[in-house]
């Protein structure tokens, strides 16, 4: 039997086709995979089965009957559940409280407490997802935050679920642990339908791997009759190079170099505690750990965004600890922001200005405050030529560019500058397989033109092909740290979930 | 095309609104076709209710700048009323107490500190804001209260001139601004306001400063990220905006009043706020707005006193333009189904 | 010295601070559930005014200040409706659309002023609604005098108090309002139906922003005077930051905030060597001085002011 069946899903935002006929069908019982790259349509097409987005044109058939999905509701009450790729959770409420919502147990309209929590311990005792019943969301990890999610659709007796990039934010013991977990669903007679970007846990886990490339299904295949290299062709389109070439490093003068670095943030509790590194000229250190465990505030803390309790931070030989962002960045820092649209760039504003931004009171853009635009509009052509910026209109804002256009124009910006340290965090975040290669490449070249670059990632596999050294971060420490070729993948997870010696430190 | 889609809606909104006065004239028992025909006439008229017109356009561009210079970086300013208040008053006194001053330039250090006490009393709520993150709206309300009362009190206790009402000693002849067209109250100062009007364009077009105000309203985390101090600005852009708001009293004062009386303004801070919101807080589009708003009010009282139908009305056309400016998702809801219902007509 | 501490502390004071601060709790409530649903409410102030307007004019027509009371529960709901078709359906950012509510308020019921009675300024004298002596309350000393000799209006907003309390932090519907107001996708994917909880918010602040205006004119007064809501609706959107937006909160703010007027009105009663204006002050920086203390600690529901799409 079918579990879900789509025939001819069409979706449009604005002129572009995010779902274009699509035809899709799940066997029930079966783990299957949606595989695409960013922008290729995934996300898109399952918010469709859940009711979220409302499709064009095309049928869709849950358990072999025509349904119509008005919203996420009518998906409930057909047994299809979601775990979303940013987290459906609210902080302030409790665990309980965010898996009854819509649902509670109640008589006369107010909530049996008591009633719901042990629903909830009966559930997570039965699919063995453990959690604190009464525990705030905003307290517990990223992993148990999973757990709360899946156990969401559990409650209302989802019999097909689909989790949109679940190991986006996972260790990878963790997505072992989830995998481990599937399985089990997958026993108890659950579909699942699993969508991800990386063909090793698609090979891993699926029986059957759909692929989506730019809103169009390429094809179905079973996972014992394909390997990588084949998913990876059916995915971008091409032969795509997987490996980034890295020749030998000269290292030359220290250009960074933090020392017993201490920060509280105060909102969350974390610390950053003892933090020790230096970066020279001509190499690129990369930060790893699971998300969360502190690489924001560091990132914010070398950029001056925040201000830090204890310890020296030494930028070109200067002690730079109080310096405020503009002489920082006078200094030589530039700064690719992790979060771009809330940091790196101004939505609204076209690209001259978002180019010019940091830089409007400098020359030649500037003359005492007053803006020189035939410079800064020169300066954007030199930008948009240099890194193939492509735009649609001729003065398009950048809240309408594509994300690996908005990220070239960040790195654009960042790069024009006169700087000789990158602080890269997440710097491929959201883009699609042709930006990353070419932001890869431009990093090895800033690297081999002498450049110290700081490569803050939660991609394994972008760490490992770029950085010289690496760190371990874990909750707020480092915990480990060496030359990139002494870490096994197995190593740095292990790592990177707190498994190290104390005392010491490993490697 | 953006900005044809914004004065698009912008027109629509008045329409909307006048067609809604419109009904309201009809229920209370009144002839439309009159009331509008007074409201049109009591505004354009004849010279003199078009000198009315620009006169009553005046304090509204200042206040309606004010607005805007608060909106453009992110922050609304309700606080034009007590900002203006302190404006006048502060005006009123140095031109009483500087006479030895020669006009012209009394006229200049009289508004430039009517400007700086407008900018002060703003920048109160501009540095609550920046440090503690309370919201200017609530903060900017009660400083009017507090402004209003202040100046009220300062008039009382020090400069009360002899008389039943609060209010100061006429100025000078030299004090007060020349008039434009004489036989009419408009004076010099609707061309000051245009200037400003020039100027604040100029600030947020083509300057640094400018540049970083908006960023500051648009995303102030990129702000930071790019080294913009944030509290800086929001306390610079309040006292911008209070010190345009200053003006508006100033002006009034030296133009209108010849003295400073108290609970003098009809409101003049609060239409401020749908003068810059028709006017999309684009400088040159508030002239625009505050011009079409000062025939309203102009055309309004001629409506009063000719038709007899209370000027309030023009008010109630206020609350409407800015609630349907601000709500662009109503004509983009309603005109499909004009186009719909007009079938063929609608491929022209 | 004596004299004023006297007068702060004096029964009546506290007397006269209960009933102040009724229409602003009440429009301070409704603030709360407007804002937990995510819905900015500046509209607070012209919900109030309509609400006293139309009170006069229910009580003016039939006779009956129940009736009046009734037309004002009407009223700003019926506003309360208005603004949530406006933030919520045309998406109009909600301070803005706020002030121009506000302002529409304003003129409208100064407008209707002079077509219904043909004066400015006030309207005629009506039936208000009479003081209710509680039984039993009224014989305990202290307690009796600051509780038991009120109008309606005043016991119905201690039990608002109350229930309001109870339908946010224990009821379903609470649950769902919360969770609107603070991530709106994450109730939407719950198939929780999220326009409802916020036209429910909205014009539920409505009514009770209405009741609080009933109170002003037939409770305190029994007569519409223009602007009679004088800034309350603002006051009661500051009490409601400063009460964590919770209804117990913002009872508790909106005391505090009368308290400060009540000792005004009666300090301006004994003769001290200080004008009346710096004394009128009181109330406002007393507010703003709150709101600056009360926002660096506080936490507003984290999707208040943004406007969701269901159903792309």
């Amino acid at each position: 039997m079918k579990a879900i069946e789509l025939k001819k899903i069409t979706k449009k935002f604005g002129n572009t086709y995010a779902n274009n006929k699509i035809d899709f069908s799940v066997q029930q019982g079966e783990i299957h995979c949606l595989l695409g790259e960013n922008g290729a349509g995934k996300s898109t097409l399952v918010k469709i089965i859940f009711g979220l987005y409302q499709k064009d044109s095309g049928e869709i058939k849950i358990n072999d009957q025509i349904v119509k999905l008005k919203g996420p509701a009518d998906a409930i009450a057909r047994k299809v559940g979601m775990i979303h790729q940013h987290f459906m959770l609210v902080d302030s409420l409790t665990i309980t409280e965010n898996i009854i919502a819509g649902a509670e147990p109640s008589s006369k309209g107010f909530i049996n407490y008591r009633e719901a929590e042990r629903k909830v311990r009966d559930l997570s005792e039965q699919y063995n997802l453990q959690v604190k019943v009464d525990s705030l969301v905003g307290e517990i990890s990223v992993g148990e935050q999973q757990r709360v999610e899946i156990l969401k659709a559990l409650y209302r007796n989802a019999e097909i679920l689909i989790l949109d990039e679940p190991t986006a934010v996972l260790t990878p013991q963790e997505t072992k642990e989830l995998f481990n977990v599937l399985e089990q669903l997958k026993k108890s007679g659950k579909t699942i339908i699993f969508i991800t970007h990386k063909l090793k846990e698609t090979m891993q886990v699926a029986d059957r791997v759909s692929v989506l490339r730019d809103g169009k299904k390429v094809g179905t295949v079973e996972t014992s009759q394909t390997n990588p290299a084949e998913l990876a062709r059916m995915m971008v389109g091409r032969e795509v190079l997987l490996k980034v070439n890295r020749t030998q490093n000269n290292p030359g003068e220290k250009v960074l170099e933090i020392s017993n670095l201490n920060y509280k943030n105060k909102k969350s509790g974390l610390s950053l505690e003892d933090i020790n590194f230096s970066i020279q000229a001509g190499e690129i250190l990369g930060i790893a750990g699971v998300e969360g465990n502190g690489q924001l505030e560091l990132e914010e803390v070398i950029a001056g965004l925040r201000s830090f309790q204890q310890g020296n931070i030494e930028l070109n030989s200067k002690i730079i600890n109080n310096f405020s962002v503009k002489e920082r960045r006078k200094n030589g820092l530039a700064h690719i922001p992790s979060d771009r649209l809330k940091r790196g760039l101004i939505q609204n504003f076209n690209l001259a200005n978002n180019l010019v931004l940091g830089s409007e009171w400098d020359s030649p853009y500037a003359y005492y405050s007053i803006l020189n635009y035939n410079e800064i509009n020169k300066f954007k052509d030199e930008i948009v030529k240099e890194f193939d910026l492509r735009y649609t209109k001729n003065n398009s804002i950048a809240g309408e560019l594509s994300g690996g256009n908005q990220q070239k124009l960040i790195i654009g910006r960042e790069l024009s500058r006169e700087t000789n340290f990158i602080l890269a965090a997440q710097p491929t975040r959201g883009v699609d397989v042709g930006a990353i290669e070419y932001i890869h490449k431009l990093l090895i070249e800033m690297r081999n033109n002498g450049k110290a670059i700081l490569l803050i990632s939660a991609e394994l596999d972008e760490l490992r092909s770029l950085s010289d050294h690496l760190l371990v971060i874990y909750e707020g420490k480092i915990v480990a740290r060496g030359s990139t070729d002494k870490f096994t993948e197995e190593e740095l997870g292990l790592l990177m979930a707190g498994h190290y010696q104390q005392g010491g430190e490993n490697v | 095309m953006s900005k044809y889609k914004n004065i698009l809606n912008s027109i629509l909104a008045i329409i909307f609104a006048l067609f809604v006065g419109a009904v309201l004239i009809k229920i209370s028992g009144h002839s439309v076709k009159e009331a509008y025909y007074y409201l049109f006439y009591g505004a354009f008229g004849t010279s003199y209710n078009f000198a009315q017109t620009l006169l009553m356009t005046t304090p509204l561009i200042f206040t309606g700048l004010a607005v805007a210079i608060g909106f453009q970086s992110g922050l609304f300013n309700i606080g034009g009323e007590g900002q203006l208040y302190w404006g006048a008053f502060v005006t009123a006194i140095i031109a009483i107490k500087f006479t030895l001053l020669p006009g012209y330039l009394l006229i200049f250090i009289a508004l430039l500190g009517g400007a700086l006490a407008g900018g002060l009393w703003a920048a109160f709520p501009g540095y609550l804001k920046a440090k503690t993150g309370a919201h200017e709206v609530i903060t900017t309300i009660m400083f009017n209260y507090i402004g209003i009362l202040a100046t009220t009190f300062l008039l009382k206790r020090y400069f009360k001139a002899d008389g039943p009402v609060d209010q100061t000693v006429m100025l000078t002849k030299k004090a007060r601004l020349p008039e434009l067209i004489t036989n009419t109250r408009l004076t010099w100062a609707i061309i000051i306001g245009i200037i400003v009007v020039f100027l604040v364009d100029q600030l947020l077009k083509r300057t640094a400063i400018g540049f970083d105000l908006k960023v500051v309203g648009e995303n102030i985390f990129a702000a930071e990220y790019a080294g913009i101090k944030t509290g800086k600005y929001t306390i610079l852009a309040m006292i911008i905006s209070g010190a345009v708001a200053g003006l508006a009293g100033g002006t009034i004062v030296l133009g209108v009043l010849h003295r400073f009386i108290t609970n003098f303004s009809p409101g003049y801070g609060f239409t401020g706020i749908a003068v810059a919101v028709l006017g999309r807080n684009k400088p040159w589009g508030v002239l625009l707005a505050a011009f079409l708003f000062g025939a309203l009010e102009a055309g309004g009282m001629a409506m009063q006193l000719f038709a007899d139908i209370p000027s309030d009305l023009m008010e109630i056309v206020q609350g409407l333009v800015i609630l349907f400016v601000a709500a662009p998702a109503i004509f983009e809801i309603i005109f499909p189904v004009i186009k719909k219902n007009r079938g063929v007509e609608s491929n022209v | 010295m004596s004299e004023i501490i006297e007068v702060i502390f004096s029964i009546n004071t506290f007397t006269a601070a209960i009933r102040m601060a009724t229409p602003i709790a009440m429009a301070a409530i409704g603030g709360v559930f407007s804002e937990r649903s995510g819905i900015i409410n500046i509209g607070l102030e012209g919900m109030i005014l309509t609400g006293a307007f139309a009170a006069v004019v229910g009580s003016f027509f039939t006779g009956s200040p129940w009736l009046g009371l009734l037309a004002a529960i009407l009223a700003g709901s019926l506003l309360g409706l208005l603004f949530a078709f406006f933030t919520i359906k045309f998406k109009a950012d909600h301070v803005v659309a706020g002030v121009g509510l506000n302002i529409l308020a304003l003129g409208i019921t100064t407008w209707l002023m002079q077509v219904v009675w043909g004066q400015k300024g006030a309207s005629p004298e009506v039936n208000g609604l009479p003081e209710i002596t509680l039984p039993i309350l009224n014989k305990i000393p202290i307690l009796g005098d600051l509780l038991a000799f009120h109008s309606p209006i005043v016991y119905i907003m201690f039990v608002t108090v109350f229930l309001s309390w109870l339908l946010l932090f224990k009821t379903s519907l609470g649950l769902r309002i919360r969770m609107t107001g603070e991530h709106p996708e994450a109730a939407d994917t719950l198939g929780i139906n999220v326009y409802f909880m916020q036209y429910f918010s909205v014009t539920l602040s409505g009514a009770l922003a209405g009741m609080g205006g009933a109170y002003l004119s037939l409770g305190q007064l029994s007569w519409f005077s223009s602007n009679m809501s004088a800034g309350r609706g603002y006051m009661a959107l500051a009490a409601n930051i400063f009460g964590q937006w919770n209804p117990i909160g913002a009872f508790a703010a909106s005391f505090l905030f009368s308290f400060s007027d009540a000792v005004q009105m009666r300090l301006q009663g004994i003769n001290l060597n200080l004008a009346s204006e710096l004394i009128q002050m009181i109330p406002y920086l007393l507010t703003v001085i709150v709101l600056a203390g009360a926002v660096v600690k506080s936490k507003p529901p984290a999707a208040l002011g943004e406007h969701y799409e269901v159903g792309k």
